[in-house]
């Protein structure tokens, strides 16, 4: 029998904090696309913040600390689009005057994943074994989307749930208005384009939103509720893993 | 133009208070994207012509003094004369005494992005001499003294009906009284009032899109028809434009083209593109007998070499602001100068200095969808985030939260402290919560101002993971 | 030290090292070699595909066309334009022989002038140097012969148009155009697509802003002139 792919979790810092079941999800659905997951102790964040804030110098602090945490694991995967690209995309460029450790950052930049990618494109993944009847609607967050090309990749696997009917957000691909930091620095602007976003799910007639990054999930869910729209908010990975036991965001 | 990039977050508090300015603005998000879409999809080699575009443009700007000196060469040969200016004021003087040479009272004006960064109609205006804007857009503008709010379509935050009452009170004197409301009639109006102008007009100034150093060409992209009449009527021909307009020859011009009109409106081909060369020649029976090219720096040598060279490949083609989220938002006013969207948050604080416009690279959620649009591949974000290192290194970024961030990040070099702490913000979140939802959060009214604050569960997922192997084992 | 020499010493040197950074001579000879970079496929082809195309995309940009098989046929077709617009029979003709050279006789209410446009002209029959297939866009120049008020005054614009003028891209109308004047570079050439419009009041499109209101192209199959 040949190994298992070893895959090391990274959780993400707002899946953590918040919404631990989606770091559960994450796991019951690597390993039943046949790897075995595992939780380095000692990861934080993927330095995001720092980064576009333009704290170059914790940003590549907190860099070494996740590639010296990660770079022994065979696989790394993160159920965010967004801290996935900054490993695989942005942790190069940090090191560009520094070989070793660009050395390093590329190493663990090949082999860093975003969740639903890791499943379709590594793992090969064509169904999943859930059930959810719900009218949902998928939208794409930025990074995921222009940074690590996922598309079609969360909508062939939602395809698979059972009873779930999805239908297309117009306007899925604009970005919400999270943008980390932004969303506090500029509230007003962050919340206009929240807005536009709430509006055009309501209009789809879905009732239940999926994407796949916590940050914008938190913050479309955030007006949702403030708008009194019933329309339920989760993580795609929740959905796929068929477990949706944990009340939606901002629910009780 | 007078900054108020440093107001930014006011400028865009009163924008998203202003109905008729999001009406507006609506309509730019759906018809200018949609456009770019279809003509993209129309050509298949979209794509390899956006990369042919860059590559001519970086291996111009490599060569830069080669191809500026030829440039000049060529205007030279051909009867023109340029002007080479490092500031703005140099510009402005320059163009005024042009201007004097030939006792101009009314000068005419094409469409020019480089004019408003050297603010000169109110300069010209202040010496006698008369600017009149002639493109549509402009026009408006001009009638309401108000700086553009976009590259190509400097009124798209105007409506028809304020476009209306703007006819409507300046054009009285001409005999004008009615109160005009199909779009064809005001166009129809304008189109009077301005052709008497570019009749009597001493002196055409227009920009230009290019400049195309193999044979001393300035070129210039207009749907109106404005341009050309500006250029064409008049004694002299003044073109202001950047050294970074620069391309090699007219087959490089031909390439980038083909992705200017597609990126900007969707158009297969802006209706007029028009390369003019030197004056009137003998013989010829129109055309201005003076053709003087004034070329600007203004900073953009400085960008050489730098990270942030890139923005010398961009074409103002406007696609960064059609396609983004912020100025759907907010409108090109907020940004407070003459380069609004994407590419002013990149550019403005080259002119206007950092500490003025630190604003303006904040004002992104780096979604890349500028980038992705950019017929150059201008890497937008990530000149942004230059100038965000910049200001945190150079102190631009405020103490409140430049500390904040610091003591973040100390917190995430350090994981047992930082487990800690999420173990227990999370109990101190959920504890807020009620139904699933926090509505105020203390220190964190940004947030819920606008929208709630979904509750976390209550527990991180490191402790329950690590629970969850201890009762496994 | 001038303006010009600060600039030129800042270029020098900041450039000295650049990537990418190559001799004059080089450059030069890139230059010369005029080497088109990248032909779409919708710009290749030749002949009647070629007319073909040309029409259906200046069309699609709300040029009108007409095609007519000799010189002969072409007073008849500029009428012909003027009837359907209601227009004033009255021509401003470009100054050119073969424009000059049109037998008006068959059209005798027609009232043409030939010269540069003035204010009041509303009509002009101009002559293209090269239509352009990719787009439907035409090339015209500047010169004693072909005024460019012609272009840009009047309400609507004639544009005489030989078939075989019409070339596949921009590029291939600029070797002609490279052909025909050498280093005698005309002062102004027009590529000209569609007649003038506007979308500067909430993105309605509007012909006619400044330019020419209607944009006519007659497609002249054999331009050779009968004498006699
Ligand atoms: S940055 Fe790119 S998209 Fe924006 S105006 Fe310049 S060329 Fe166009």
């Amino acid at each position: 029998m040949t190994q298992k792919p070893r895959v090391a979790l990274f959780v993400t810092c707002l899946v953590d904090l918040h919404r631990p079941s989606v770091g559960f999800a994450a796991v019951k659905l690597i390993e039943e696309a046949g790897a075995e997951v595992f939780v380095p102790a000692a990861q934080t964040c993927c330095g995001q913040p720092a980064y576009n804030s333009g704290d170059r110098k914790d940003a590549i602090a907190i860099a070494r600390q996740v590639i010296a945490t990660f770079e022994d694991a065979p696989y790394v995967v993160a159920p965010s689009g967004s801290c996935a690209g900054m490993i695989r995309h942005h942790y190069p460029a940090l090191f560009a005057g520094d070989p070793a450790w660009k050395a390093r950052a590329d190493r663990l930049a090949a082999k860093t994943y975003e969740l639903v990618s890791f499943l379709t494109d590594v793992m090969g993944v064509e169904r999943v074994a859930a059930a959810l009847p719900a009218r949902a609607t998928y939208h794409d967050s930025c990074s995921g989307l222009r940074e690590l090309g996922i598309k079609e990749q969360p909508r062939k696997l939602l395809a698979t749930v059972d009873g779930l009917d999805l239908v297309e957000l117009p306007g899925a691909e604009t970005c919400c208005g999270f943008g980390g930091t932004f969303c506090v620095k500029y509230p007003e602007v962050s919340v206009e384009m929240v807005q536009r976003k709430a509006d055009d799910v309501a209009a789809t007639g879905a009732d239940l939103l999926l994407a796949g990054d916590l940050g914008c999930l938190l913050n479309m869910a955030g007006k949702l509720s403030r708008d009194g729209r019933a329309i339920a908010v989760r993580h795609v990975a929740e959905v796929l893993a068929g477990v949706t036991d944990t009340p939606a965001m901002g629910k009780d | 133009m007078q900054s108020t990039a440093f107001d930014f977050e006011n400028n865009a508090h009163k924008a998203l208070d202003d109905a008729e300015l999001r009406q507006a603005m609506a309509r730019v998000a759906t018809n200018f994207t949609g456009g770019r879409a279809a003509a993209a999809a129309r050509l298949p080699e979209f794509e390899a012509l956006r990369d042919r575009a860059v590559e001519i443009k970086n291996h111009t700007i490599a060569n830069l003094d080669h191809y500026l000196a030829l440039f000049e060469r060529n205007v030279e040969k051909r009867g023109g004369k340029v002007h080479w200016c490092a500031t703005p004021r140099e510009a402005r003087e320059t163009i005024l005494s042009l201007c004097r040479q030939v006792g101009a009272r009314t000068v005419t004006k094409g469409k020019s992005m480089i004019a408003e960064e050297i603010a000169l109609n109110p300069f010209l205006a202040e010496n006698g001499v008369e600017p009149i804007e002639t493109d549509l857009g402009e026009y408006i503008i001009q009638l309401a003294d108000e700086p553009p709010s976009h590259i190509i379509g400097p009124a798209v935050h105007k409506t028809k009906r304020q476009v209306a009452d703007l006819f409507h009170e300046h054009h009285r004197k001409y005999g004008k009284e009615k109160i005009l409301t199909e779009g064809g009639d005001m166009v129809a109006e304008a189109r009077e009032i301005l052709r008497q102008k570019f009749l009597d007009a001493d002196v055409g100034i227009t920009g230009a899109n290019f400049l195309v150093a193999e044979t001393g060409s300035t070129i210039i992209v207009t749907n109106e028809g404005n341009g050309d009449l500006t250029q064409t009527l008049p004694q002299m021909h003044i073109v202001i434009s950047a050294i970074d307009k620069v391309v090699p020859n007219l087959e490089d011009v031909s390439t980038i083209l083909r992705v200017l009109a597609r990126s900007a409106t969707g158009q297969e081909m802006s209706v007029y593109t028009t390369f003019s060369t030197g004056p009137r020649r003998d013989g010829d029976l129109d055309g201005p007998g003076q053709f003087h090219v004034v070329l600007l720096d203004n900073g953009r040598s400085g960008l050489l070499g730098t990270e942030k060279q890139d923005l010398l490949r961009c074409i103002r083609c406007g696609a960064c602001m059609n396609h983004c989220p912020v100025y759907h938002a907010v409108g090109g006013h907020a940004y407070g100068w003459v380069y609004p969207g994407p590419i002013g948050a990149a550019i403005d604080p080259v002119f206007l200095g950092l500490e003025e416009a630190r604003h303006l690279p904040q004002a992104s959620t780096f979604c890349g969808k500028c980038e992705q649009v950019c017929p150059m591949r201008i890497p937008l974000p990530k000149i942004m985030r230059h100038w965000r290192e910049e200001s945190f290194e150079r102190r631009v970024t405020p103490v409140v939260p430049r500390t904040l961030m610091e003591a973040w990040a100390f917190v995430a070099r350090h994981p047992r402290l930082y487990g800690l702490g999420a173990r227990l913000a999370a109990r101190i979140l959920k504890a807020l919560g009620r139904d699933g939802k926090i509505v105020s959060l203390p220190l964190g009214s940004g947030w819920t101002d606008g929208r709630d604050f979904p509750a976390p569960e209550g527990r991180t997922f490191q402790e329950m993971w690590s629970a969850r192997r201890g009762a496994r084992s | 030290m001038t303006a010009r020499d600060r600039l030129f010493a800042n270029l020098g040197r900041a450039l000295a090292m650049a990537p990418g950074r190559v001799s004059p001579a080089e450059a030069a000879a890139r230059l010369d070699r005029r080497t088109p970079n990248l032909i779409p496929d919708r710009a290749q082809g030749s002949g009647e595909e070629l007319v073909e195309r040309f029409v259906q995309w200046a069309e699609r940009v709300q040029a009108t066309t007409a095609r007519v098989a000799t010189l002969a046929d072409v007073p008849a077709a500029a009428a012909d334009f003027l009837n359907r617009h209601n227009l004033p029979q009255r021509l401003r003709l470009a100054p050119h022989p073969l424009i000059e050279g049109l037998d008006w006789s068959s059209r005798p209410l027609i009232e043409v002038a030939s010269g540069r446009a003035e204010a009041h002209d509303l009509s002009s029959l101009a002559l293209a140097f090269a239509g352009i297939a990719e787009t439907g866009t035409l090339m015209l120049h500047s010169g004693p012969q072909t005024p460019t008020t012609l272009n840009f005054l009047p309400d609507n614009h004639i544009v005489l148009l030989p078939a075989r003028a019409i070339a596949g891209s921009y590029e291939a109308a600029w070797a002609r155009l490279r052909a025909a004047f050498g280093d005698d570079w005309p002062r102004t050439v027009n590529l000209v697509t569609g007649p003038s419009r506007t979308a500067d009041i909430e993105q309605e499109l509007i012909l006619g802003a400044h330019g020419p209101r209607r944009l006519h192209i007659i497609i002249v199959d054999d331009d050779a002139r009968q004498e006699g």
